[in-house]
């Protein structure tokens, strides 16, 4: 393997075709940058590992955002500071793929301060080179996170102050600071010595992604001779005489050798297999619904509430599950967000023979209350001639109303002789399926053992719906 | 295939994978939740990715990359969540990458309450990012749509090469019904301006940068032929017992059922009233209304939104002042019961 330091590398295109105008054979970046030795410095690598073929490279905004026009590899451009979440959605798919995500101090360690955090803390099998110049050099010579106390900018020409700016941002060492990334390290280009360095730096950082080894991470001090107002050799020794200073290079992390490669095997599974794989495998249950003996007249507006864990959800779910087993329109809504969470519960179930329009219950035909708060706020919604359950084991008021149906049941207390309080809402279904006209017993007995999977649980709900049922037949007698 | 009970937001993520999507990033936020539930549950078994982002930011950067190797991705997520994503969504439309992105809409400004609203329409119909571009936008009125929709998004994002909006409420979201879910997409059309890390495939490239001015003109007017295309093409709608309507109500999402059930009602008591659904709010309906407003036994249109008002400039501009358009809305999560609309739409009528 040769290095060429001078010679245009195979990881480069010949000529620069993206880049508009006359001159394709240069790049675009000002003489005495930093970028384009960086650049070299990364094709090189990608073509002596033989892997520019299979890179795909996340040009970033600032001044490389133009770095596309000049790496023969796959090539996205990202928005501002996102290139390490563009680069993660890019990996994840390819992860065969070398994933560079390139982006200087704005980019990574201001607007994209979140994307490149998180992308490492993950430890994304992704290599980040970030260019540190202490200074904004696309939009015009700006302040970066990373420029120096005192240091003057187009936004801090009284210089830095750490009063209103603070301090400049150490990103090698917050990196570094985290568990996943497996090589952390900082370089600078400013004399042979250093750029032999940084050359070694990003060999390691690409190889360590060849070798599927997770996240590294190469700061590098860069010149920006236009931003600083210096000629290149000024820029080179400023690098060394002031900006080390405040960045220290070194090695920060480094546990590529410790670590497992990452397992990055896809097990994409054949849409053929898709539906078993998420459950949607044919009901292969039959129903017996020829003894179905549904209301003709009515259609079901049922609302039921009650305390969060009394099972109130869950009964407004089961009911549609019969429903629809019955071949009837139906729809669930439940009360949602924080209420739920705070305590109260309440759902809207509707059962219709016609295509339902709106899923809310605003006049119920059947109200279900399990606590007290709950039948003194719905018991006036009830339309006349409905129906009101109630626990009476757990309210002790009963309701207003003499022109509705009055089912008090003691469904707590017959929950607890049967040794589990929470099949109180199953004691409620049965004495619905009892009482009412509209839900088959049948069919309720043929749905049950979807609900409860587990055989203890299906025994002692089976049970506690047969409890309601007979209540519910009494009642109705 | 199976029918079954299942929440709409549920719905959509099952749906997204037999249509092929195999990469989900999000961020939590209510009453968009559970489809990031789902889609953590159901995403690993089919060898998918599921990645619960730093930020709604990152999320749609995330789909930007994923979506850039030629995947079917999506995110989802609720206004407030929606507003974070608009930068992406520019991006997305400037690069044309094909993605699925699902606002289940809650009420707003700010962090407003987690109840449904209407009120994302104009920030996702109109585009909402910066620059000259328009999002797909499919809106669904029920659980089986949910389904439906998100697979016609995934298709219509990929043929045009367009981000696509699956634009629903929180009751949509939230409320479960049967659906019957189709069989999976197995086939997929070749998308030759993937990048891949592959040998043989250079000069590929996903970019949204023009510095030229012509160039990126040219670039803008090709954006504007797509959507004209995807106008005269893909717009979709329900009608409602229109042949005869003096008036007719325009609704979508979770309000066209219920001016449907309010339909009825008034057509019992001898109301001559229609209803319009659109299904695409980009590509809107607009041929068809006007067409409609040019009809002699058409008196008046009503636009009924959980909103201000925002859809309904879409019908006055179709209407162009050849009938009355009039408009009732509500706000902050308030939801309007049917005698309330019944009412609502006969005060309407009067007052023409």
């Amino acid at each position: 393997m040769s290095v060429k330091i001078l010679g245009k590398s195979e990881g480069f295109y010949d000529t620069y075709e993206r880049r508009p105008g006359n001159n394709q054979e240069q790049t675009h970046y000002c003489p005495g940058c930093g970028h384009g030795i960086l650049h070299k410095m990364i094709a090189e690598a990608l073509t002596d590992y033989e892997v520019a073929e299979n890179c795909i490279f996340v040009s970033p905004v600032g001044c490389s955002v133009f770095a596309y026009y000049y790496f023969n590899a796959g090539n996205i451009q990202a928005a501002h500071g996102r290139a390490p979440a563009v680069a993660t959605g890019v990996k994840r798919a390819l992860p065969e793929s070398i994933v560079i995500s390139y982006q200087g101090d704005g980019d990574l360690a201001a607007i994209g301060g979140n994307e490149i955090l998180h992308a490492a803390n993950r430890g994304e099998a992704m290599t980040v080179f970030f260019v540190n110049n202490a200074i904004y050099g696309m939009t015009g010579g700006q302040m970066a996170p990373t420029t120096l106390i005192g240091q003057k900018t187009t936004t801090t020409p009284y210089g830095r102050t750490l009063q209103n700016e603070g301090y400049p941002m150490r990103m090698a060492e917050i990196i570094a600071s985290l568990e996943s990334p497996v090589y952390v390290e900082r370089v600078m280009l400013a004399d042979v010595r250093s750029k032999n360095a940084a050359r070694k730096a990003v060999r390691r950082g690409i190889k360590n992604q060849i070798e599927k080894k997770g996240f590294s991470f190469i700061e590098v001090l860069s010149t920006c001779p236009t931003g600083w107002k210096m000629t290149a050799p000024q820029s080179e020794e400023w690098i060394k005489s002031t900006l080390m200073q405040n960045f220290p290079l070194g090695v920060f992390k480094d546990i590529a050798q410790q670590v497992e490669p990452l397992d990055l095997t896809q097990n994409l599974a054949s849409p053929a297999r898709v539906p078993k794989l998420i459950g949607l495998e044919q009901d292969k249950l039959k129903f017996d619904t020829t003894s179905m003996k549904l209301s003709e007249t009515i259609d079901q507006e049922i609302k039921i509430a009650g305390f969060g864990g009394q099972g109130v959800l869950s009964l407004g779910v089961w009911l549609s599950e019969i429903g629809m087993r019955e071949d009837l329109e139906v729809s669930w809504i439940p009360s949602y967000g924080p209420e739920m969470r705070g305590g109260t519960a309440n759902c809207h179930v509707k059962l219709s023979r016609e295509p339902i329009g709106s899923p809310l219950v605003t006049h119920p035909t059947v109200l279900v209350a399990m606590n007290r708060p709950s039948l003194e706020k719905f018991e006036g919604d009830v339309i006349e001639g409905g129906a009101i359950l109630w626990d009476s084991s757990l309210i002790d008021i009963e309701p207003k109303r003499d022109d509705i149906i009055r089912i008090p049941i003691p469904a707590t207390e017959i929950a607890k002789e049967l040794g589990n309080t929470k099949t109180s809402n199953v004691v409620i279904l049965g004495v619905l399926a009892g009482y009412s006209d509209f839900l088959d017993p049948m069919v309720v007995q043929q749905v049950l053992p979807l609900i409860f999977k587990k055989r203890h649980l299906l025994e002692i709900n089976l049970k506690a719906f047969q409890k309601g049922l007979e209540l519910g037949r009494q009642i109705s007698a | 295939m199976a029918k079954q009970f299942v929440k709409g937001n549920e719905a959509i993520v099952k749906g997204a994978i037999l249509a092929g999507c195999r990469a989900y990033y999000g961020y939590p936020i209510t009453p968009a939740s559970e489809i990031a539930h789902a889609a953590a549950l159901y995403m690993p078994l089919v060898g998918g990715t599921f990645l619960q982002a730093e930020s709604e930011i990152a999320a749609i950067n995330m789909v930007y990359g994923a979506s850039g190797t030629g995947i079917r991705a999506m995110t989802a997520s609720s206004s407030p969540g929606f507003s974070l994503k608009q930068e992406g969504m520019s991006y997305l439309a400037g690069a044309e990458l094909p993605c699925v992105v699902v606002d289940i809409m809650r009420g707003g400004p700010g962090l407003g309450n987690i109840a449904p609203e209407q009120s994302d329409y104009n920030q996702v119909v109109k585009g909402g990012g910066h620059g000259n571009y328009k999002n797909i936008v499919v809106a669904p009125d029920s659980a089986q749509e949910m389904c439906d929709l998100t697979m016609l998004a995934f298709d219509l994002a990929d043929k045009y090469r367009n981000p696509a909006v699956v634009l629903a409420d929180g009751f949509i979201g939230q409320m479960m019904e049967p659906v019957d879910f189709p069989e999976p997409v197995e086939e997929f059309a070749e998308k030759k301006w993937a990048i891949r890390g592959v040998d043989g495939d250079r000069m590929n490239l996903i970019s949204s940068i023009e510095l030229d001015p012509d160039d990126l003109e040219r670039h803008n007017q090709k954006l504007q032929r797509k959507y004209e295309i995807i106008e005269n093409s893909e717009t979709r709608f329900e009608e409602y017992r229109l042949d005869d309507a003096d008036f007719i109500v325009i609704g979508y999402g979770i309000v066209s059922r219920m001016v449907h059930t309010a339909v009825d009602q008034l057509r019992i008591e001898g109301v001559k009233v229609g209803m319009l659904r659109p299904i695409t709010l980009m590509p809107f309906p607009t041929r068809r209304i006007t067409e409609l407003a040019a009809m002699d036994h058409v008196k008046a249109f009503s636009v009924i939104e959980l909103s201000n008002g925002q859809m309904v400039d879409d019908v006055r501009l179709a209407v162009n002042g050849a009938k009355p358009v009039e408009f009732y809305g509500r706000m902050g999560g308030n939801v309007p019961s049917i005698k309330e609309l019944v009412h609502e739409i006969k005060r309407m009528m009067r007052v023409l």
